[in-house]
């Protein structure tokens, strides 16, 4: 029976703590705004943590498949199609469909030039998405009406929303976990250690690691489909750079190499993100900093620094 | 289009590429010889405007302001080597882009609270006023000329320094296998801290010469620092010819496409559209350009890395 690592259950008591959230006093809107942003963002570091983690791509271009999610709600939304049975399967088409043709050149690079092709993608998303005018273009779209569950419009509800964003979230951590516990992410996880020794035992990583980029991007697509109806509104900003290194940023945070590492890096970067700008207006000047003594001092992220062993 | 905006167009793009090359030498060099990402690389670039504007207007003179600019450049640029990113190099890429992510957010906040959030306008100085015909009834500013030169004068410099001195066959060897330098008894740190220092001199040069024709504004750096890692991966890691192509090709593609891309969008849409899907498809050009290189060359033009 093995032990309960220390990360995994601090994590569940993090996702207890959300779940409880609203029960407890903590109902209001913009609680529940500011909890819903940290579910979704967890949810798609979850989804990069298995990529860059569990497969070794380090991709740098994960915001634009969570955009092309929101875009798909966004483009649906602007002719009048919100009902979720066309709304979900165009964004699972459409996220999957861009990674695995973005993932089909990018993964035959290596490296550094995996994270700058990657970049490039993600870039090539941004721009597109500035230039859909009748969608918004540079300034965004705000939405008509949230997504609509057999024509009924629950996603209204604040607190149905709130448990669908924590179901999501709970869904890909565990989808990811299994996956990664499978024959299919043993084999990822050899390709990340010693490519050359997986060949030689009859495996090419090349269509493995295409499939885990795909299911990510999948992932972060319908990460995206939430995150639109969370804030009714979808910008090409969604999928610049920055956002991506953010979402890196909550994995390495957390610990790369744990599916729950993102979750806390996540929680902590948004609670961040929120919190210090009532401090002061030149809040990056802290931010960045702290960023920068994480990465010497936090090897190995939270987790890391909580001392939980890797197993 | 007529040949005379052609013309113009594509100094413009010389020019930005020239530019470009300046920030895009010291990256690929530091990339190369310490397999080191700097993505602070371009607020480097951006300081360098910041303080030629201010020491411009200190001094009262442009040249003056360039004059101390370089040297207060190098200097912070070992201030940054030495306080943050030295005790990066062991570590993992991804590390590293969080690190200096986090310099860059510092950077671009702390010009904003020194100097505040609107551009700076930086005069072009007295000298360089005036405009250079090209063509009957075409006249190109001859700052923009300047430009070209100086750049092309410190391109053929650091081409001189790389391949013809033994400090830059040092350099050479170190971005094609630095272990093997470091075994042969050369202080590789040491010899990296030249290279990081005099990387961010250029990208300040860079820096104060685009100040008068570009606005000096915080987060300038982030756009060139993009194009820059482009140009690098085009060109391939570490190596200064590769980036020299590189850099005249995106700096083209890049300005010509931005003034060509709307005219050849008018044949299908209709204009307002035209504009709007031209600008974005000019703006992907490039990063179009560098996903078809790398799937046909995984590891850029001219990799200097032997394997």
């Amino acid at each position: 029976m093995p032990r309960l690592r220390l990360d995994v259950a601090l994590t569940l008591l993090v996702l207890a703590a959300l779940a409880l959230a609203p029960l407890l006093g903590f109902g209001a809107n913009h609680y529940l705004t500011l909890f819903a942003r940290i579910m979704i963002l967890a949810a798609a570091a979850v989804s990069l943590s298995f990529l860059v983690g569990g497969a070794g791509l380090a991709s740098l271009g994960h915001a634009a498949a969570m955009g092309v999610g929101a875009y798909a709600v966004a483009i649906l939304d602007a002719h009048r199609l919100t009902d979720i049975t066309i709304v979900l399967p165009v964004a699972i088409v459409a996220a999957a469909l861009f990674s695995l043709l973005t993932g089909a050149i990018a993964i035959r690079t290596e490296g550094v030039n995996f994270i700058m092709i990657t970049l490039a993608f993600g870039q090539m998303a941004f721009f597109t998405a500035s230039s859909l005018a009748p969608y918004g273009g540079d300034d965004g779209y705000t939405l008509y009406d949230r997504t609509e569950i057999f024509g009924l419009r629950l996603m209204e509800n604040r607190l149905f929303f709130h448990y669908l964003c924590l179901g999501f979230l709970l869904f890909c951590w565990g989808f990811c976990a299994m996956l990664l516990a499978s024959r299919f992410g043993r084999v990822l996880r050899a390709a990340r250690e010693n490519p050359l020794r997986v060949q030689a035992v009859g495996f090419a990583p090349y269509p493995f690691r295409l499939l885990a980029y795909v299911i990510a991007g999948t992932l972060a697509g319908l990460a995206g489909v939430l995150f639109a109806n969370a804030t009714e509104f979808v910008a090409p900003a969604y999928m610049g750079w920055q956002r991506s290194g953010e979402l890196i940023f909550m994995v390495i945070l957390g610990g790369l190499g744990r599916l729950s590492g993102a979750i806390l890096g996540a929680v902590l970067f948004v609670l961040l993100e929120t919190w210090l700008p009532n401090l002061t207006t030149h809040w990056k000047m802290i931010f960045g900093p702290l960023l920068i003594l994480a990465v010497l001092f936090m090897r190995g992220g939270l987790i890391g620094f909580l001392g939980a062993r890797r197993g | 289009m007529s040949t005379g905006l052609f013309l113009v167009q594509a100094l413009n793009g010389l020019q930005l590429g020239i530019l470009l090359f300046l920030v895009a030498a010291g990256l690929t060099l530091v990339f190369g010889v310490m397999d080191f990402i700097n993505l602070a690389h371009g607020v480097q670039y951006m300081l360098g405007a910041y303080l030629g504007a201010a020491l411009a207007a200190a001094t009262g003179s442009f040249w003056l302001g360039l004059l101390w600019a370089l040297p207060a450049a190098l200097i912070f640029g070992l201030l940054l080597e030495v306080l943050v990113f030295r005790h990066l190099y062991d570590r993992d890429h991804l590390s590293q882009v969080l690190a200096t992510f986090g310099v860059i957010l510092f950077l671009n906040q702390a010009v904003k609270a020194i100097w505040g959030a609107a551009p700076l306008q930086v005069p072009v100085p007295a000298l360089l006023e005036d405009g250079v015909v090209l063509m009957p009834g075409l006249q190109y500013p001859l700052y923009r000329i300047a430009v070209l030169c100086a750049g092309i004068a410190t391109a053929l410099g650091l081409w001189f320094l790389v391949e013809r001195t033994r400090l830059g066959m040092l350099v050479r060897a170190g971005a094609t296998n630095a272990p093997m330098v470091s075994a042969l008894g050369v202080d590789i740190r040491r010899l990296f801290m030249l290279v990081f220092a005099f990387g961010a001199m250029l990208a300040g040069f860079a820096g104060v010469l685009a100040g008068p024709i570009f606005s000096v504004e915080p987060g300038m750096g982030d756009h060139v620092l993009i194009l820059a890692f482009v140009v690098i991966v085009i060109g391939g890691i570490g190596s200064i010819r590769g980036a020299f192509i590189a850099a005249l090709i995106v700096g083209l593609t890049d300005t010509l496409g931005k003034s060509l891309m709307p005219d050849l969008m008018r044949l299908f849409l209709d204009p307002s559209a035209a504009r709007q899907t031209g600008a974005a498809l000019a703006s992907m050009l490039v990063y179009i350009a560098m996903a078809a290189i790398l799937a046909f060359r995984p590891r850029g033009l001219f990799p200097a890395r032997s394997g």
